[in-house]
């Protein structure tokens, strides 16, 4: 049917360097403007606009393909006031199917800059939930946002496209709780304080972790990261005594030797009675003597270390998209099904109408001829006139949407039309 | 009967060995569950083979070596499924499972004699004695998977190679801390056999209760001895880690050479 039409227009990051894509960026108040602009036109339906830092894309059921598609990157450029040859080679678009397919890749991430991250699947909601206030989409495209829910959810839980760590402190934190079951009664401590130390921190905070420690040759700073922290700060010179009280230690000194070396850690663990420990060297040059990874029970990672597991990472989600993409593809056919069934709908309706006019007007003549009739009897008639036509179309009802799901379905829609003169 | 009822679980444990082996490598969540379902259903049948052999010889299934492999085996899968309800550890049954396949695998080997002792009145401390002792075992097999996986995952940690098992393996502090849990359990019991054995030796044969064959008894003796230095070990100078899972896998050998030479 010709209303149904989906269609997408977008720059992202892959395609439009930033320069460019901040020029296009909806804010709140521009897409409140846009979706009554765009909703005006009389070949767009429905529409719905997503504006992220890495993309700009307008969702869209028109009337027509071709002109939906340039209608919408026309409508980009004159908003923004950039000429269309500026920007035709940064746009790309879909049709139909592939418009499904597309918002499903982008809201379970398979799009993103950063395979797996989870933030785009939120700004896809607000954008959605925007949209629907503002009245831009109806029923085809709540269907179809819904549904890319769905499978982002769906791709999150059977596939490990977002498990592993790919930044450098969250792969620390995987570490940390690979070797600590239950961060909440462990202990970490900072020895200097880098940003990336404290942003470790912070994410290890997050896991449950209670009591901080943090050292630097400053005091002051120590005490103000502490602070912020929910820490305590320790001397510089006293940490080193204090090293065996640490399950997790992040160095980031400026130092230009190390200053952890592999006594200091064998005498901590011995006074820890071997509890494991493990060390975060995030300094460069680094802070920590290499060898103290060969102590037992003792681990240590460096920044080359994290970001060889970060990039490790990486292509473990690189197999999990593999896993992502088909079942994108399982859930694209059963959103085409939905689609197809919907060509149904208005043939249905004609047809039962149809039915009920017919009725009606036999109903009248019937009952003419027997005025005798009481009221409860002609009650009777009504109802059983009613269930005959109910249970004379409910099977065809019931297949003809099934059929439209399948490639004869045009055949059978027409059939039906003509059998029964809906066209008429 | 019994044949019917021990080819089942056989039979069942090892298609549940190979689903946990398909799901470490696949990790597809379905096929964890048919494993499970697998196991359960092999139990089941296992237990009867249990119930059937007793009925069949009028005492308890630890006489003879048949019989102590597939009470063991039992024992093994049943403390499994508890550990696994406690712990939730998904990759568990890929290392205890095949281990209860192969004692059931092994047992198929053995003489399927059933042997009646004459009855004497020790037959208490005799039965004491295996039941403590198969538990024990039981135990130590457990800190023998645990173990296993502890070295596997602190290898990888340790040499910052993060591959396969490394995404799928709970944290060491789990794994030793069920590892040490376990010999907790097991050490007393185990000890507790030991020492019934030893009276009942002494008791029957009119010996001292310290005159053992030592030929039969001495990779005991070394088992005893580690689980020991676990047992205490860990109270005193916190030994833990990765000696605690070493240990525990020399331990669980010599167990089995124990098994072997003793029973």
């Amino acid at each position: 049917m010709a209303e149904s039409n989906l269609i997408m227009v977008g720059v992202n990051h892959k395609t439009t360097p930033v320069e460019l894509r901040e020029k296009l960026a909806f804010t709140k108040g521009k897409i409140e403007d846009s979706t009554e602009k765009l909703g005006s036109f009389p070949e767009v339906e429905e529409n719905l606009i997503i504006s992220t830092c890495n993309r700009v894309e307008i969702y869209a059921r028109v009337k027509n393909v071709d002109q939906g598609i340039s209608r919408l990157k026309n409508f980009i450029c004159d908003y923004h006031e950039i000429p269309l040859d500026q920007l035709d080679n940064h746009f790309y678009s879909y049709c139909e199917e592939q418009t499904v397919e597309h918002l499903f890749r982008v809201s379970s991430s398979l799009d993103s800059m950063v395979l797996g991250e989870s933030q785009i699947l939120g700004q896809v909601k607000d954008a959605y939930s925007l949209a629907k206030s503002l009245r831009g989409t109806g029923i085809i495209l709540n269907q179809l946002f819904e549904k890319a829910f769905n499978v982002a959810k769906r791709i999150r839980e059977e596939t490990g496209i977002a498990e592993n760590a790919v930044s450098i402190s969250s792969a620390a934190v995987d570490l940390a709780r690979k070797i600590f079951d239950d961060l909440e009664t462990h202990t970490v401590m900072l020895v200097g304080t880098g940003e990336m130390a404290e942003l470790a921190a912070k994410h290890l905070m997050s896991y449950g972790v209670k009591t901080i420690y943090v050292a630097s040759r400053t005091y002051e700073r120590a005490a103000s990261l502490a602070k912020t922290l929910n820490g305590s700060a320790l001397d510089f010179d006293a940490f080193k005594d204090e090293l065996y009280r640490a399950d997790i230690v992040i160095s980031s000194t400026a130092a230009p030797k190390f200053i952890i070396s592999k006594d200091m850690v064998e005498r901590a663990i011995h006074q820890r009675k071997n509890r494991p420990m493990f060390f975060i060297d995030i300094a460069v040059p680094r802070d920590i003597a290499p060898e103290v990874n060969d102590l037992e029970n003792v681990f240590l990672y460096d920044i080359d270390d994290l970001q060889a597991v970060v990039n490790a990472n990486m292509v473990e989600r690189q197999r999990e998209a593999e896993l992502a993409a088909e079942i994108i593809r399982v859930e694209v056919d059963k959103f085409n099904g939905w689609m197809d069934s919907l060509d149904a709908v208005p043939t249905i309706i004609e047809l039962r109408k149809r039915a009920e006019r017919i009725r009606r007007q036999e109903m009248e003549k019937a009952l003419k001829k027997m005025p005798h009739l009481s009221k409860e009897d002609e009650n009777n008639i009504h109802q059983m006139s009613i269930s005959i036509v109910n249970k004379l179309l409910h099977k065809p009802t019931v297949n003809l949407k099934d059929k439209t799901r399948s490639s004869e379905g045009q055949t059978y829609l027409k059939a039906i039309r003509d059998l029964f003169h809906l066209d008429d | 009967m019994t044949l019917i009822a021990f080819n089942i679980a056989l039979i069942s444990y090892l298609v549940a060995s190979l689903e946990y082996f398909i799901y470490l490598v696949y990790r597809k969540q379905f096929v964890s569950t048919l494993a499970a379902i697998t196991v359960g259903v092999g139990w089941l049948f296992h237990t009867l083979v249990i119930i059937l052999r007793s009925q069949e010889t009028g005492h308890g299934p630890y006489t003879t070596s048949f019989e102590v492999a597939i009470f063991f085996s039992w024992v093994m899968v049943l403390v499994y499924f508890l550990v696994n309800w406690k712990y939730k550890i998904k990759d568990l049954g890929s290392f205890v499972i095949p281990v209860a396949f192969l004692t059931l695998l092994y047992a198929t080997f053995l003489s399927k004699e059933a042997v009646v002792f004459p009855e004497s009145q020790f037959q208490i401390l005799l039965t004491l004695h295996r039941t403590l002792s198969i538990l024990g075992s039981v135990a130590f097999a457990m800190a023998f998977a645990a173990g296993l996986m502890y070295l596997i995952q602190e290898k990888q940690v340790k040499s910052k190679k993060l591959g396969i098992m490394y995404f799928r393996m709970p944290s060491l502090e789990i794994l030793d801390n069920l590892n040490y849990k376990v010999i907790v359990v097991g050490f007393p019991l185990f000890t507790l056999g030991f020492m019934t054995g030893s009276i009942w030796n002494a008791q029957m044969n009119q010996l001292s209760l310290f005159s053992w064959d030592l030929v039969k008894t001495w990779p005991l003796v070394i088992g005893w001895f580690l689980y020991g230095l676990i047992f205490f070990g860990r109270l005193l100078v916190g030994l833990q880690g990765k000696k605690a899972a070493q240990f525990s896998i020399f331990g669980f050998i010599t167990i089995m050479l124990t098994y072997l030479l003793h029973v």
